[in-house]
């Protein structure tokens, strides 16, 4: 396993159990924008953020909170392995 | 759709008889109400909603209720004493300071701050605020922390969602006390509550449920924001009301409704939102606006976000029963 493989697996294992507990069937693939298909709201951006803040151990900014950074599973696998990188 | 600068202006004085005579006919005939109470702020909206009560109703079939609290500005009770004044209605007030405290409002409140800053006590004060800058940069709307102290230095940090989830539980204490009381008042006359909120409030979400969003008829939740500026001319309302800057008048810091929840001057964001209803491409939308393309493009998409995010909040209690069917029994 890459070590990008393994930054998507843990993203992936907290989205699933943290926004789409009962949603099951919603399939999430890896360029799928977060907000377009309605899994997370302004909310579960704080709890995203505070999430990778904590498990890969740095401080998002302000001006790092876009969509280009956090909205798809690519976009942060892209954006915390360019910042733990 | 031709989409021009002038595309929100109403003919105020039409709108305002239309409005009227659909507040009497629902106030008096299909709630069977015998007049309406509406919660005043010296703010714009309930305002409005004030003056068209009174025209449609008569001044004395409407009760102004003004219900401040600690963090309340000082202005607010005046303007609204001012508006009641002037239309002829009679005013309550209610200071719900004292139920906050019995309910925990403001200790809750300060014990979520204190997490993001230890060094918060009562001399400071807080707001919250989204980022501002929804033009210039594709950004997501996250709430940064401000607190502020006695010599006025500020310090700013984004929350993490347990200390903003907290602080808008106990800050939204204050819409919902603010509902119960204006019920009370309501019922000991047979009246209706007549909500404020406008249509950038009721459908972006910038409302509390079962709080400021609770109420009988809402008569200004299908107008923008610039057409309640054009409504509260034609009315009549206060010059000093009208050109003060809205705030959510819930924290103590003073924040704009701009930097708390819009992100956009409401000018500009109205505009672009009945753009984007209308479907109007978004480099004509620019155009029009003086933008780039780039720039309509993020407003669509912040307002869309915005309203699709808050859905929840204008959803009916879920049933498990069809209300359509009205049968009783199995659920499944």
């Amino acid at each position: 396993m890459t070590p990008n493989d393994n930054i998507k697996k843990k993203l992936k294992d907290f989205i699933r159990e943290v926004f789409l507990v009962g949603d099951e069937d919603q399939e999430l693939s890896d360029g799928d924008s977060f907000m377009q298909t309605g899994i997370i709201d302004s909310t579960g951006v704080l709890e995203l953020a505070s999430f990778i803040e904590r498990e890969f151990a740095f401080t998002i900014e302000d001006d790092e909170m876009t969509p280009q950074n956090l909205d798809s599973i690519s976009n942060l696998v892209a954006f915390i392995s360019k910042k733990i990188g | 759709m031709k989409f021009n600068k002038e595309s929100l202006k109403i003919d105020a004085r039409l709108v305002s008889e239309q409005l009227a005579e659909t507040i009497l006919k629902q106030v008096r005939v299909t709630l069977k109400k015998a007049g309406a109470v509406v919660g005043i702020s010296g703010g714009l909206d309930s305002s409005v909603v004030l003056a068209l009560c009174a025209k449609a109703l008569g001044p004395d079939r409407v009760v102004g209720v003004m219900m401040p609290e600690t963090d309340s500005s000082p202005d607010s009770q005046q303007l609204a004493q001012a508006l009641a004044d002037r239309f002829g209605v009679q005013t309550v007030v209610e200071n719900i300071t004292p139920a906050l405290e019995g309910m925990g409002c403001y200790r809750r409140r300060d014990e979520a701050i204190r997490e993001v800053f230890p060094e918060y006590d009562h001399t400071y004060k807080n707001k919250i605020t989204i980022p501002t800058n929804i033009l210039e940069k594709e950004t997501f709307n996250f709430f940064t922390l401000t607190i502020e102290n006695a010599a006025g230095e500020t310090k700013s940090k984004r929350m993490p969602p347990s200390a903003y989830l907290k602080v808008v539980a106990a800050s939204n204490l204050k819409q919902r006390l603010r509902m119960t009381t204006l019920y009370y008042h309501a019922e000991e006359r047979n009246y209706a509550v007549a909500g404020t909120g406008n249509k950038d409030e009721h459908c972006q979400g910038f409302f509390v449920k079962y709080g400021d969003g609770g109420a009988d008829l809402k008569p200004i939740a299908h107008l923008f924001k610039v057409q309640i500026y054009q409504l509260a001319e034609e009315l009549g309302v206060p010059d000093e009301i009208i050109k003060r800057v809205p705030t959510t008048d819930t924290y103590s810091a003073g924040s704009t409704q701009e930097e708390f929840f819009f992100g956009l001057d409401f000018y500009r964001m109205d505009m672009l939102w009945y753009a984007m209803e209308n479907g109007v491409p978004t480099d004509e939308a620019a155009k029009v606006m003086n933008l780039s393309e780039q720039q309509a493009r993020r407003a669509y998409a912040n307002i869309q976000r915005k309203i699709d995010g808050t859905e929840y909040l204008r959803l009916p209690p879920l049933e498990v029963q069809s209300k359509q069917s009205g049968k009783s029994g199995k659920l499944m």
